[in-house]
């Protein structure tokens, strides 16, 4: 990058803002425009000029088109021009200004998720779209997962990966569900970037897309493993999600399952998937479009494949995305086709599809019911210390209570 | 200046303009004691209308004019209905101004942002004081400072008390009627410029000085049916338009794709089924508000659910409310302003869509109106504070931006008072340790739904005991602000002059809260 580049990062929209960096020889300059500006330009201010300190920069034209983007928001947006402009954090924090030390830098102090939680539905946030991200923790979804990968342009990659680990690293407004970033490809060095940047906010949980073959977990694994290190972060505490959304990655969908002790779930990419083995579309009016698009039928090879080598790799299949927002009732037919399979999720890409995937994958009241006396049942065979229960003509074993357990447990989720 | 503290604390003027300030009481407490004020003999028409079909019918402007005998320091009062179409304001005032009148006092019920033309105006010295609502341009000037006099903000039942009790004593009305005819008498229901009730018109009409009609649409006496009675009206004349019909109605009313504004919308619906609020007979008020029509669609599927009819559906008028009258689930909608034209058509030809006026549906002198009939009410807010007052009007940075329009009086008068709003618009939070300013006293104000839960007075027990009993997501107020502030950081406070630039009426007449100038920058 040359000395004399100008840097952009942001957009100057609604929740976001624009931060400019111009490079001189002249003493700083910091320069702030926002609609918010009478109630947050002092506090805008003071972050623009702990970010400067903290990053040691002297000279240059700071500039900031605010749309009353969040702290972190504009503090992100600041780290990545600052960064494209070539400056690197010091060490020794909060020198300079009297300042509190900018925060953005140290290990998030997130627990674990639990291995085997409910991931009935991801929701896909764009991960350079802070407008989208605020509210996301609020819609019901299990899993919100901020993407680096197709909804960011090559362009973008670089500041949303700055902008996700700073929302990962605040710790107000993601508490009820699980976290997890899409990374690109790990074959690819952008993969190995967001690994590198995003690993300190600990995220519960890495997607990897494209995934082909056990090596593509087992680098992502290794990069994982030396990041945990490095950030004094405990070992495998962060899952992996391998997405396979290619021919080569069905056909290998056993070994990826059984690839690394981080996995807790594999997922389906259907759009990809069907681009890549060169499906076509079944005409309108035809016998077979009867079917509907939600019959996916090119794909169900590879959906019944994934939930094979999920399920007897003991970890969770979850069903890709329904992506015609509008089309609720293919939405739902989808979602039923998905639990026939034996599926225990699906994605969604708009927080609307919520509801309707939630009450697909939600027991029915007779099926908790059912539950619900199987668990009475044999709570009461514990209590008088009888063996075996049978249980409208079943075995009542430890299998079927746990079962039990999990759809009484399930049916309290959701609105 | 002499200052009092009303009993919110709000600091207020004594008396402005050579006129006493009574200091806000409480929300029922009637300030004024209900006693006319020595102005009301203002509607003295004392003429017998001489044998025969008097003739009303004004040539152009001018001769309108000449025959007004508008002088400078006269107050001219407009109505709403045609929204941000309107053209009169702006005409007349302009008109005026020509004619070298100074000094003016505009009373409208509300104005659009097409009103910023006034600006200019304001700035000459042509209007020097409004008595109505102020947004946008106009708002930011009267926060400035720049009009000469104290403005006053009231709400839509403050304002027909104010004109009915001669507080306000209007000189000129000017109404524009989509279809009239040369008598006077006037609907908004048909013709070119139809924006559907012509109800904000009508205490213009019962008590101004003089009742001017302007229309575009000129029908032969008499005009079917008619909202202004041509008994009240003095002059009429035709003009080209009125008005530019695609911003009277706005023809879409599009619920909201805002998943933050639909989750809002979807716990305001199971707030109001799960307190037992939506009971068959029921009735409520929503607007047409992204929240409001969201949380009406929600309410409506859960009211189909539980086979419940409301009696009926107070306020504007939508097309959502037109389909749930047509589908029985609403008995009535009692309209006050149609905001498309599915309304406008409804209101016209559906005997269920009843035409209101301010005087029926807020009147706070009335003997009970429309709104005290409500069950609930479901209205918006600019700012809450830990104390559940709420602000409409100024923005946090203490700007004007809005008018009050019917939110005191149906905060005031329903059952259930629930405010709508995402607890952080952009950055900044919605809840206040205190307001900018108060326009409605947070004892008439029951609960407050956002996205991040449920605030309920606790004046309302019973109504956070079932809240709480049907699991939705209750939050102290309080701790709810200081959970939105951790994520927006705490807003600086707007530095104000002590200037009064407005004054905010309560629906009596008292003074509830200041607006004050902003310091220039």
């Amino acid at each position: 990058m040359s000395e004399s580049q100008v840097v952009e990062a942001g957009f100057a929209s609604k929740s976001d803002c624009l931060a400019r960096y111009t490079p001189s020889a002249d003493t700083i300059s910091v320069s702030i425009e926002s609609s918010v500006g009478a109630l947050f330009g002092g506090e805008i201010r003071r972050s623009a000029l702990e970010l400067l300190d903290s990053y040691g920069v002297e000279t240059g034209r700071l500039e900031i088109e605010d749309e009353g983007a969040l702290d972190l928001v504009i503090r992100a947006r600041i780290e990545a021009v600052l960064r494209m402009a070539g400056f690197s954090r010091k060490t020794g924090l909060g020198v300079g200004f009297g300042s509190q030390p900018d925060e953005g830098c140290a290990t998030a102090a997130r627990a674990p998720s639990s291995r085997d939680r409910t991931r009935q539905i991801r929701l896909y946030v764009p991960g350079d779209q802070p407008h989208f991200a605020i509210n996301a923790d609020l819609y019901g979804s299990d899993m919100l997962v901020f993407d680096l990968e197709d909804s960011v342009a090559a362009e973008r990659k670089f500041e949303a990966r700055i902008l996700v680990r700073r929302l990962l690293e605040n710790d107000l407004l993601f508490g009820k569900s699980e976290v997890a970033v899409r990374i690109n490809m790990i074959r690819d060095e952008c993969g190995k970037a967001d690994v590198d940047e995003i690993v300190a906010a600990r995220p519960h949980a890495i997607l990897l897309p494209k995934c082909e073959s056990s090596n593509d977990v087992a680098m992502l694994d290794r990069l994982l493993s030396l990041q945990e290190k490095e950030k004094g972060i405990e070992k495998n505490s962060i899952h992996i999600i391998p997405i396979i959304e290619t021919a080569a990655g069905v056909l290998n969908a056993v070994e990826i399952a059984r690839a690394s002790e981080r996995n807790v779930a594999l997922a389906f990419g259907y759009e990809d998937f069907s681009r890549d083995i060169c499906a076509k579309p079944i005409p309108a009016g035809s016998t077979g479009a009867v079917l509907g698009k939600s019959a996916q039928i090119e794909a169900l090879l590879a959906r019944e494949m994934i939930v094979l080598a999920a399920r007897s790799a003991g970890i969770q299949p979850l069903d890709s995305v329904f992506s015609d927002i509008e089309d609720t009732d293919g939405l739902t037919e989808s979602c039923y086709q998905a639990r026939a399979l034996g599926f225990e999720g699906k994605a969604v890409i708009h927080p609307s599809q919520i509801e309707h995937v939630r009450r697909v994958f939600s027991p029915s009241e007779e099926e908790v019911e059912r539950a619900k006396a199987i668990v009475a049942a044999y709570e009461e065979s514990l209590k008088g210390g009888r063996g075996a229960v049978v249980f409208d003509g079943q075995m009542i074993d430890a299998p079927l209570v746990s079962k039990a357990r999990r759809v009484i447990e399930e049916s309290t989720r959701g609105e | 200046m002499e200052w009092t503290n009303n009993a919110l604390g709000r600091k207020i003027p004594t008396a402005i303009d050579g006129k006493l300030c009574l200091p806000f009481q409480g929300a029922f407490a009637d300030s004024r004691g209900g006693e006319p004020s020595a102005a009301f003999s203002q509607r003295a028409h004392r003429t017998i209308p001489p044998r025969q079909k008097p003739d009303k019918r004004v040539a152009d402007w001018d001769e309108l004019f000449d025959r007004l005998e508008l002088r400078d320091g006269a107050r001219i009062s407009f109505h709403h209905h045609l929204r941000n179409g309107d053209r009169i304001v702006n005409e007349v005032v302009a008109r005026l101004a020509a004619r070298g009148v100074r000094d003016l006092t505009i009373v409208p019920s509300a104005l659009f942002p097409v009103h910023d033309a006034l600006v200019p105006y304001i700035r000459e010295g042509v209007v020097t004081k409004i008595e109505g609502s102020m947004n946008g341009a106009i708002g930011a000037a009267c926060s400035r400072g720049e009009i000469q006099h104290t403005c006053v903000l009231r709400s839509h039942g403050g304002r027909q008390r104010a004109i009915q009790e001669g507080d306000i004593s209007i000189d000129a009305a000017f109404i524009a009627a989509p279809t009239a005819d040369p008598y006077g008498n006037a609907n908004g229901l048909f013709g070119p410029s139809a924006c559907g009730p012509l109800g904000y018109a009508k205490p213009d009409s019962e008590y101004a000085g003089k009742v001017v009609v302007i229309t575009d649409n000129l029908v032969p006496y008499p005009c079917a049916p008619w909202s202004i009675s041509g008994a009240n009206v003095d002059y009429v004349l035709k003009v080209e338009s009125i008005g530019d019909s695609s911003k009277i109605v706005s023809g879409t009313t599009q619920i909201t794709k805002s998943p933050t504004q639909l989750r809002i919308a979807q716990l305001a619906a199971r707030f109001i089924e799960a307190t037992g609020l939506m009971k068959d007979g029921f009735s409520f008020q929503a607007g047409a508000g992204g929240i409001s029509l969201a949380a009406t669609v929600f309410l409506a599927e859960r009211m189909r659910k539980a086979g419940v009819n409301a009696s009926f559906a107070h306020g504007g008028a939508t097309k959502v409310l037109v389909a749930l009258l047509e589908e029985g689930l609403l008995g009535s909608i009692i309209d006050l302003q149609s905001f498309d034209l599915d309304a406008v058509r409804s209101c016209a030809a559906n005997p269920k869509h009843i035409e209101s006026d301010p005087y029926v549906s807020y009147g706070p002198h009335s003997r009970g109106s429309v709104a005290n009939m409500l069950d609930v009410a479901l209205m918006g807010a600019t700012e809450i504070d830990i104390d559940f007052n709420v602000n409409v009007v100024t923005h946090s940075d203490g700007f004007l931006l809005h008018g009050i329009g019917g939110h005191s009086d149906a905060c005031a008068s329903a059952g259930c008072t629930i405010i709508t709003a995402p607890s952080f618009r952009k950055r900044i939070p919605i809840i206040r340790e205190k307001v900018t300013t108060v326009t409605c006293p947070g004892e008439v104000i029951d609960v407050l739904i956002t996205e991040r839960g449920i605030a309920v007075n606790p004046k309302r027990e019973d109504l956070l005991w079932k809240a709480k009993k049907a699991d939705l997501p209750c939050v102290n107020i309080a701790q709810l602000m200081r959970e939105v502030q951790a994520i927006t950081g705490v807003p600086a406070s707007p530095r104000f002059t002590d200037r009064p630039v407005a004054l905010i009426e309560w629906r009596d007449g008292s003074i509830i809260d200041t607006v004050w100038q902003m310091e220039p920058e």
